[in-house]
């Protein structure tokens, strides 16, 4: 396998603006070299950006690194360029399933199956979606994240942001008195400041409800704030509750009203469970 | 650090010049009172300054416990509209009220050089 990688690597060398990054970058993944994978993957990307394969091997790689909002937004990508992109269906189907988003999980299989009715993984994976007997195959293709996953196993019900990146110490949902629902949060130095936060910021929920009615703005969506060492975003998930995201400064704004959307949809789906 | 009174409303230009922005206001962060303001007719100026204040207040304390630091800028998104605050050095907090499709990132911008110039 080493031989393979030397005499992709060399072909790449050759021919940088060749494909053969795909099948190097996929062999690195398989391997576990996920930087060098990355690497691969990123400069292929570079020169083939329209490229859905490009997008999907990206994805699998972000997704093998446990960076699963960005290997969301790669498969989204690969979808927006290759609507019947199985690999990338398989893929969102096993992010919506990490989030406990069953529904949309099947949903995502389905459309797979309807390209590649064959692939056993497809089959497998729905059945376990439909809530059946089956778990992951010995028959699935190990490139597949379907199947080579943590994700195929029981879903983390009790956890609000169970799968999502920082529910353990970047997001918080609390109730209207500031008492905390679900989640986490640590400072920088790693303190568990869950509590004290909370404790703000009870009430701001309502607050930032008076202050928009007051101006005649409807509703109020979201609280985004910059801070020197790190960016917040508020959210009510529904009426009355508030979730919290915590990123470092790196983050962009955007990105974490992103962040803070999926969170949303988590913390909503929770909350109509507890109802 | 501009002081007089009548500087201020040189201040609250640089934000209301922007496209898409309601109105701006400067509230002393202690008490929420308006210090000065340039509002569109119908905004309730020292409510909404008291609020902003308030709100301002809380998420400073709710951003230090999390060890982001001081806040530096916030955003209230809402349906109709948004709410956008830096606060100066001194204590004083600058207000902007703007449409929903503001250009978000100019008035931040504004906001920032209006903070700088009251100090």
């Amino acid at each position: 396998m080493a031989d393979d990688v030397k005499a992709l690597s060399a072909e790449l060398a050759q021919d940088p603006d060749s494909l053969v990054f795909l099948r190097l970058g996929e062999l690195l993944r398989a391997k576990g070299q996920l930087d060098a994978a990355h690497r691969v993957a990123l400069t292929g990307l570079e020169r083939h950006p329209h490229l859905a394969d490009a997008h999907d091997l990206y994805a699998r790689i972000l997704a093998d690194k446990h960076d699963f909002e960005r290997a969301f937004d790669e498969w989204d990508m690969t979808l927006r360029i290759a609507p019947d992109h199985v690999g990338a269906l398989k893929g969102l189907a096993f992010l919506y399933f990490k989030v406990g988003d069953v529904q949309q999980a099947a949903a995502h299989l389905e459309a797979a199956q309807r390209v590649a009715p064959d692939d056993p993984g497809i089959v497998q994976a729905l059945a376990l979606a439909h809530g059946g007997e089956g778990g992951p195959g010995p028959a699935s293709p190990a490139p597949e994240p379907m199947a080579s996953s943590p994700a195929a196993q029981p879903l983390e019900e009790a956890r609000v942001f169970a799968g999502l990146e920082g529910a353990q110490e970047g997001l918080l949902l609390l109730d209207p008195s500031g008492r905390v629902l679900g989640g986490a949060l640590k400072d920088p130095a790693g303190r568990d400041v869950t509590d004290a936060v909370a404790a703000y910021l009870a009430g701001v929920s309502q607050e930032a409800g008076r202050a928009a009615k007051l101006l005649g703005l409807g509703n109020w969506t979201g609280l985004a704030a910059e801070g020197q060492h790190g960016h917040v975003h508020l959210t009510p998930p529904t009426g009355s509750a508030l979730l919290l995201v915590v990123r470092e400064r790196a983050v962009p704004m955007g990105r974490l009203a992103i962040i803070a959307q999926r969170a949303a949809v988590a913390a909503r789906r929770w909350l109509e469970a507890q109802a | 650090m501009t002081s007089a009174p009548a500087a201020y409303g040189r201040v609250l230009d640089l934000v209301t010049r922007v496209r898409g922005v309601r109105g701006a206001m400067l509230v002393a962060g202690d008490d929420g009172l308006v210090v000065a303001e340039q509002l569109m007719e119908g905004i309730k100026g020292p409510a909404v300054a008291a609020l902003a204040a308030s709100l301002a207040s809380r998420l400073r304390r709710a951003m230090e416990a999390a060890g982001v630091g001081a806040g530096q800028f916030w955003h209230l998104q809402a349906e109709q509209g948004a709410l956008l605050v830096v606060p100066a050095p001194s204590g004083v907090v600058v207000v902007a009220v703007a449409e929903p499709d503001v250009n978000v990132g100019l008035v931040r911008l504004e906001l920032l050089r209006a903070a700088e110039a009251v100090g």
